[in-house]
């Protein structure tokens, strides 16, 4: 009875108490990241964005949140009702299991494994299947062609943002994200491979269906895509799932490009500041990157999302691969 | 380790299980979601044995791109599932053949095993042991020293097959206007503006 306890019981009673430690203060920035989103695109446009339910609007997320709760949840006659809502849940559950292998500093992470980098592109390249469901399951013609649409949008990103991958992959010769953190010590990846950044970023831009690719949400010709047929918690799913998203990705090209939990520069007062806070507000930072776009941008037209992907970044990343890997034999820098 | 022992069979069920319901679906869209839970299982099997490099390509490649595809069409078909099984007697004899002769060839391999156990040694012998290497690192050497020829041939028979199929499908339609946007950038203001001091009352 005591092995039970101390191999099987109080190692998962730990683990649980880590993906709580993990989920909430996730949870609490996705609602918050609603209002930041809302206050920031305000300022930028000279309005004052949610400033009444609150001390300015800070319970706003609440407020909209318990508006959602006590909707009531529809589901159209004609729709496939497991699907319809295993959909909603599919993407919320895949934007929260691949918090699982970030590191928030040295050692604090929750699954320290070797392919942490594949596990991330492996959950992101699975987020497609919550809006193809979505869209197919509501039995709608307008929800069927924003998830076709944003399908096709989702899969074709996906590429380059591989081959941007792989190009970091090959500056730290290995899997494991704690691994390309400490590669950075010197220098941010950044720097060096800057063009694959913007990339990156970029195509995070059209895997998350941000603006200016929101192509999904298309609220003048498909009112609103995928989710159209969605109310109440069902939809509040998908609405989290994306933000959630959101600060992944975020997550992601912090680790990848922006040093992760390491300070800008490695004396003091910078190292004063502990690791987590340099990582949260680097993805702040990041995600600030996402509104600003937002508020700036039009929206692309179809078959210029599909050419920029496809005929733009996929050639360009993939000739940038080469061109990393032939520096770094040249110049003798290949990871050990 | 008990645990490990669950979660095999756990994953072994569920992926059995999701494969006879492939094939048993009603529904040609809920046959490629069965499709997709199998391929996780086996990517779970793939973890329990220590090749997560595997595992997780098996995830991104087959789940991430392929299966999408396979939806993208069983979606937009429109199959009807009472004329599908009208042929179901008819393709009997020829499905049932071949499931035999895989039936026989998954029993030689794996009573080969049995009867001669050094053989799975002479395929496990060439990877770098686990303490030495991760199983990414030693695919990769494997892949990259040894096996240079037939991989570039595989990725070569890859590009010939896409770009196969591009040459079927590709039609030159005549009459559509395309968007040249080195061109539109290349354009000038007096190139397409042009201001008229138009008198009044006399037109141009």
């Amino acid at each position: 009875m005591a092995e039970l306890w101390s191999i099987y019981l109080w190692p998962g009673a730990i683990i649980v108490a880590k993906i709580v430690a993990i989920l909430v203060p996730l949870l609490l920035a996705v609602a918050y990241l609603t209002l930041a989103e809302r206050k920031v695109i305000a300022a930028m446009q000279l309005r004052k964005g949610p400033n009444v339910v609150g001390w300015f609007g800070l319970l706003q997320p609440v407020a909209d949140g318990l508006k959602l709760f006590v909707k009531e949840t529809v589901i159209p006659t004609g729709a496939n009702k497991v699907v319809f809502v295993l959909a909603p849940m599919v993407t919320f559950v895949l934007a929260l299991v691949a918090w699982a292998v970030i590191p928030f500093d040295e050692g604090m992470v929750l699954a320290d494994i070797n392919v942490g980098v594949l596990y991330l592109f492996a959950i992101s390249s699975m987020g497609v299947y919550g809006v193809i469901m979505a869209g197919w399951a509501s039995n709608s013609k307008y929800a069927f062609l924003g998830a076709l649409r944003s399908a096709a949008q989702m899969v074709s990103y996906e590429i380059s943002m591989g081959f941007v991958i792989v190009t970091v992959l090959l500056c730290v010769g290995s899997l494991n994200l704690t691994k390309v953190v400490m590669a950075q010590q010197n220098v941010w990846f950044a720097v060096p491979l800057l063009p694959m950044f913007v990339i990156f970023f970029v195509s995070t831009l059209a895997e998350t269906n941000r603006s200016p690719f929101d192509l999904p949400e298309a609220e003048a010709e498909l009112v609103s895509g995928y989710n159209v047929e969605y109310s109440s918690m069902t939809f509040a799913l998908f609405f989290l799932g994306e933000y959630a998203n959101m600060i992944l990705m975020s997550a992601l090209t912090t680790i990848l490009f922006l040093g992760g939990w390491l300070a800008p520069f490695g004396f003091a007062p910078f190292t004063w500041v502990p690791g987590p806070i340099w990582f949260a507000a680097k993805i702040s930072f990041v995600l600030f990157l996402f509104l600003w776009v937002r508020a700036t941008f039009p929206r692309y037209r179809y078959d210029q999302l599909m050419r920029l992907g496809w005929k733009v970044f996929l050639p360009l990343s993939l000739l940038w691969v080469v061109v990393t890997a032939i520096a770094l034999v040249a110049f003798g820098w290949v990871p050990q | 380790m008990i645990l490990s022992a669950l979660a095999f069979y756990g994953f072994s069920t569920v992926a059995i299980a999701a494969g006879v319901m492939v094939i048993s679906a009603r529904n040609p869209v809920h046959s490629v979601l069965f499709l997709i839970l199998a391929f996780f299982n086996a990517a779970g099997l793939f973890v329990l044995m220590g090749a997560e490099f595997l595992a997780f390509i098996l995830v991104i490649v087959y789940v991430g791109a392929v299966a999408v595809l396979f939806m993208f069409v069983v979606m937009m078909l429109d199959i009807n599932v009472v004329e599908m099984r009208q042929g179901f007697l008819q393709y009997l004899p020829i499905g049932g053949l071949i499931g035999t002769v895989l039936l026989l060839e998954l029993i030689f391999v794996v009573t080969s095993w049995a009867v001669a156990p050094e053989s799975g040694g002479l395929l496990a012998a060439k990877a770098p042991a686990l303490t030495e290497a991760h199983n990414t690192e030693a695919l990769g050497r494997l892949l990259y020293t040894k096996y240079i020829y037939l991989f570039q041939g595989a990725g070569m028979v890859l590009l010939l097959a896409m770009v196969g199929a591009i040459v079927l499908t590709l039609r030159g339609r005549p009459g559509v206007r395309r968007q040249r946007i080195g061109h539109q950038v290349r354009l000038r203001r007096d190139d397409v503006v042009e201001i008229k001091d138009v008198p009044t009352g006399t037109g141009i």
